[in-house]
């Protein structure tokens, strides 16, 4: 989705340059949240204000937001249908491999390591096999990468 | 069912949106769990809205939100209210952030703070795929192989979700 909004927003529109985007997308990647949203509402909101930002949210979330409504209400109707269930029965277990096998790419982009790697297994292990709540570990994430920061940089200041 | 629903799923996806670090994917993660505590929908239902949130257009996350607030409630609002709950969070978060864009990038905290949520948004997609793990999704040897089978065309060939969602659905057919 990022590619068409950068074409619409940078290259036709011309709203923001490509340098603006750049820096914006770091941002709304770091947020939380839908990022596709984040970039509509910043976009928005440097345009025209806050007003701005309410309308690229919506016109970025109404699409969506129809087309699933459609499909919810049409396929509530054909769940138990035999041929709908056989279908289903096929793709399950392909969307898991789908949100696993972009897994370990992803782990080298964001520079896990054979030292860091207790970090992604312990939270996974938490989350699957205690049930833990996915938002303390997202919490612990930030108090612990702001620790270990922080400590590391007033080491490395004793030092010098 | 009285109102307690609507003020469920927006608390819910409120939580979502606010604590939904990295995108598409690590979503899955939160969404799933809001899910399971409230028993909104089994573990099968939530993978074929993945499938379905795969083929259409548009973010995981809103497609989600509108889904489960539609099947939750089993009306409109609801999925308006899911849907506007996740959003909200990223209206507050980066209307501060645009107004401090330039004290913030680079900042040393926000980027240690980063630094501690790359790793772990890791494994919040990894536990989402092992929470999918389960006999709901895999009902026999069939599903194994073909959970292997599409594991090695995206991580190898990457073949497109698409294609390999309309081939296991063709597949389904075939086998079933």
């Amino acid at each position: 989705m990022i590619p068409l909004i950068q074409r619409e927003v940078v290259q036709v529109r011309k709203w923001i340059s490509p340098k603006e985007f750049i820096d914006m997308l770091a941002l709304a990647q770091s947020a939380p949240g839908v990022i596709a949203i984040n970039t509509a509402i910043f976009i928005g909101y440097k345009i025209k204000g806050i007003r701005g930002s309410i309308v690229t949210a919506l016109g970025c979330a109404l699409p969506s937001f129809v087309i699933i409504l459609l499909i919810a209400m049409v396929f509530s109707n054909f769940k138990d249908n035999a041929i709908v269930e056989r279908i289903f029965k096929g793709i399950r277990p392909v969307v898991v491999a789908l949100i696993a096998a972009p897994l370990y790419n992803m782990a080298k982009s964001a520079g896990v390591n054979w030292k860091t790697i207790i970090i992604p297994l312990l939270a996974a292990l938490l989350i699957w096999g205690l049930n833990i709540s996915p938002v303390w570990i997202v919490m612990a994430a930030i108090a612990g990468g702001i620790i270990y920061g922080t400590v590391q940089a007033n080491r490395l200041k004793n030092r010098n | 069912m009285g109102i307690e629903i609507y003020i469920q799923l927006f608390l819910s996806f409120f939580k979502i949106g606010l604590f939904g670090f990295g995108g598409g994917y690590a979503i899955i993660s939160l969404i799933q769990h809001e899910i399971e505590i409230h028993g909104w929908m089994t573990n099968s239902e939530f993978t074929d809205i993945i499938a379905i949130s795969q083929m259409t257009p548009g973010p995981i996350g809103i497609n989600s939100a509108t889904y489960v607030g539609y099947t939750a409630s089993g009306t409109i609002l609801g999925s308006a209210v899911a849907t506007f709950a996740i959003v909200l969070p990223s209206f507050i978060i980066m209307l501060t952030l645009s107004r401090f864009f330039f004290v913030l990038q680079g900042n040393k905290y926000m980027e240690y703070a980063l630094s501690g949520l790359r790793p772990a948004v890791i494994g919040l997609i990894a536990a989402a795929a092992l929470v999918l793990m389960n006999t709901e999704n895999f009902i026999d040897y069939k599903s194994i192989i073909m959970f292997a089978v599409a594991f090695f065309a995206s991580f190898k060939f990457k073949l497109h979700p698409i294609l390999l969602i309309i081939l296991a659905g063709i597949a389904g057919l075939i086998l079933y």
